[in-house]
């Protein structure tokens, strides 16, 4: 009997011991930065977050920019080094771990037109050829040409337009693309 | 050592034949489970890497998009194929070891039962959107909680097995087994917890968890078949106790610490990633002394992996393991991250340990224990063949052009001269040869499945022979 309780006693405690150090004393050590900030989420912010995660678009993205010096994300404008501090406490957290797609960490900088990430959430090959990322058509809804007058279409090239309807964004769309905006990087009170 | 009298548990020794009789049901309906989990998890991964290439593939139908159909995948065949008869196999070897009746026979099954309807409903809420948005924890907590206790059931099952054992010494599987049913349970529970909730720390915890899902549950169960299968087989005792001995507790103590070496330059506390670092260069000692182990027992017998189908299956598994975990050793410095992270690289390495290791032990050990199981034998020699062949071939086609890719795409993304989209076109012909790869996996799978249909339903006569591919060797 000795033996087993050795054997369990030491596969627990192995564990334990890695358990604390790499989930608990982060926690301890980065926790109370990103609680000392007042990030000001808006609800479109928060929602567009929601809707990042549920459309999986981490698979792709990633939203960690390396330190200068180590690989070229500084020299392709990504930004400077991420922070504990940059993620406006939202999570899940979407550090990402792959790079089919550019990371987003600063896109809201980077292309800050509404616009173009409306068409480019709709259907990404119109305003970027070639491009293997997925079109989120459920984010949209098609209408009649003359419906809704004070809503305007997306302006699709023509190999994308629907002869007779116009193609607008719902609130979805809307919150995804607020929240893609709020990435630049800028953290209340860190401004360097 | 003593064993107890549990009314359920028939304490004296017992024939070989009396503990499978005990082991058929819950054993059988797990594998049964999880080879059901295994089909509905290729046909995602088919429809994950053609999207990928094809993007307009299915595109209109948000259940489908790629960014939900992949993480299901991962989540199928994780929780689903591998957990469920990397679970049934666990349990069969610890009856076997112990020399005692597996228990709880009845909840074992009910939660088996439980364990399947959480993984339907867990597909139905990430296919629709509910996801819990972390990688290799996609299903929502409540979901998460409902699998992990099942396994946590079945873990106390192996618990009563190593109390009430009818053997003296317990040999190497059973510790890794013994370990891999304590460190699963806590793992999910601790997962679960919503300590977790700011952005940077529970990006720790996802890698935490992940790297040691992988670590502590699917390793400990592939290296105890490996340990149990290969002596068997080849019919000789294992090369050395005490390797034996240094290879489980140097995994013990230095896999539970790998998890950071996938944060390597984000956010996170760089001290934290240096250990994980660290560790992972110092997992080279236990996956050489493993290696070493299992190579010397084999030597001299390498006819019997030409002969014998499950021999054939754990090898290459136990030959990928070690491969795999050097790569991944070689992966955690500094520099070799700096180009693959982020990239298809990372992909592939992952499916030579949850493929090339894990699964390909898996399917050996089915090929040994179901006929045992269901006193039935392997209704053809040749579809066995087909199997191996189409796994074998498909993840090599798989991973070394997928590998080729990743570090093209890395090396592009690393020289800033480099347009972006570059680095998106370079990668396209690897994810087409992925999933030409991935069609020949799935063949295999349906043969497997197939084969597993016939055994289970016992369709046919009842062939004379145990299958073996030359009839002068015998398995026992
Ligand atoms: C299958 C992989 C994939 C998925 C999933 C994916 N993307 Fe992309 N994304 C790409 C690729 C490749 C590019 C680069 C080509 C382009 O601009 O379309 C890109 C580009 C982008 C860009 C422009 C980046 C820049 O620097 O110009 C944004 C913004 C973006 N994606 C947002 C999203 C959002 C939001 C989602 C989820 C709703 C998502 N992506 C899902 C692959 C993907």
């Amino acid at each position: 009997m000795v033996r087993n309780w050795i054997l369990l006693f030491g596969i627990i405690a192995v564990f334990a011991i890695a358990m604390v150090g790499l989930t608990i004393l982060p926690k301890l050590v980065v926790d109370p930065r990103v609680e000392a900030v007042d990030y000001g989420n808006t609800f479109e912010i928060v929602q567009g977050h929601a809707i990042y995660v549920r459309e999986g678009c981490i698979y792709c993205h990633s939203m960690q920019v390396r330190p200068e010096g180590f690989g070229a994300d500084f020299e392709r404008g990504w930004g400077r080094a991420s922070e504990a501090e940059d993620y406006r406490n939202l999570t899940p957290h979407l550090l990402g771990t792959m790079r089919t797609g550019p990371d987003l960490s600063n896109i809201g900088s980077r292309q800050p037109s509404v616009d173009w990430h409306m068409i480019h959430l709709y259907q990404p090959r119109a305003v970027s050829e070639g491009s293997i990322m997925p079109p989120y058509p459920w984010l949209f809804e098609v209408v009649n040409e003359t419906a809704r007058p004070n809503r305007e279409g997306l302006s699709l090239p023509e190999e994308y337009r629907i002869p007779g309807k116009k193609v607008i964004p719902t609130d979805e769309a809307r919150y995804l693309v607020a929240f893609l905006l709020s990435l630049n990087q800028q953290v209340p009170g860190m401004e360097d | 050592m003593s064993s107890g009298h549990l009314s359920e548990i028939d304490s004296s020794v017992q024939s070989i034949r009396f503990l499978d009789g005990k082991a058929r049901y819950p054993v059988l309906f797990l594998i049964a489970s999880g080879v059901l989990w295994l089909l509905f998890g290729s046909l995602l991964a088919l429809l994950a890497s053609v999207k990928m290439h094809a993007p307009e593939f299915l595109g209109q139908w948000s259940f489908l998009t790629f960014g939900r159909v992949r993480p299901l995948h991962l989540n199928t065949m994780v929780y689903g194929w591998a957990s469920m008869t990397g679970a049934g196999v666990a349990l069969w070897l610890l009856s076997r070891t112990l020399r005692v009746a597996i228990p709880m026979r009845p909840y074992i099954i009910g939660v088996t039962v439980i364990w399947n309807i959480a993984l339907f409903v867990g597909s139905i809420q990430i296919l629709s959107g509910f996801t819990r948005g972390i990688e290799w924890l996609e299903f929502p907590v409540s979901t998460m909680i409902v699998i992990v206790w099942c396994i946590l059931v079945i873990g106390i099952a192996a618990m009563l097995m190593l109390f009430y054992r009818n053997v003296k010494t317990l040999y190497v599987s059973v510790w890794y087994i013994i370990a891999a049913f304590l460190w699963l349970p806590l793992l999910g529970g601790v997962s679960s917890l919503p300590i977790f909730n700011s952005p940077t720390v529970q990006a720790g915890m996802n890698w935490w968890f992940a790297h040691n899902a992988l670590g502590l549950w699917f390793t400990p169960i592939g290296l105890a078949a490996a340990y149990y299968f290969i002596p068997k087989v080849v019919g000789r005792p294992i090369y050395s106790y005490g390797l034996s001995l240094l290879g489980f507790w140097g995994l013990a103590l230095f896999y539970n610490w790998n998890g950071f070496h996938h944060l390597i330059g984000s956010p996170l506390p760089t001290w934290f990633v240096t250990i994980s670092i660290a560790a992972s260069v110092m997992m080279i000692i236990p996956v050489v002394v493993v290696a070493v182990n299992h190579h010397m027992t084999v030597v001299g017998s390498f006819s019997a992996v030409k002969h014998s189908p499950t021999l054939r299956f754990v090898v290459f598994g136990a030959m990928s393991y070690t491969f795999v975990s050097l790569q991944g050793s070689l992966q955690a410095l500094r520099s070799t991250n700096e180009v693959i992270h982020f990239t298809h690289f990372v992909v592939a390495h992952a499916h030579i340990g949850m493929y090339a290791f894990v699964t390909m032990m898996l399917f050996g050990s089915c090929y040994y224990i179901l006929p045992r199981l269901t006193n039935w034998e392997w209704q053809s020699h040749k579809l066995i063949k087909a199997h191996f062949w189409l796994s074998a071939i498909g993840i090599i086609l798989y991973t070394v052009p997928l590998q080729i890719g990743g570090v093209l795409q890395g090396l592009a993304m690393n020289n800033p001269d480099i347009p972006f989209m570059d680095t998106m076109n370079l990668t396209i012909p690897y994810l087409i040869a992925r999933s030409v790869a991935g069609v020949l996996l799935t063949a295999g799978h349906l043969i497997f499945a197939y084969l597993v249909v016939r055994i289970v339903s016992k369709v046919g006569l009842r062939p004379e022979a145990p299958t073996i591919w030359k009839k002068t060797l015998k398995e026992t």
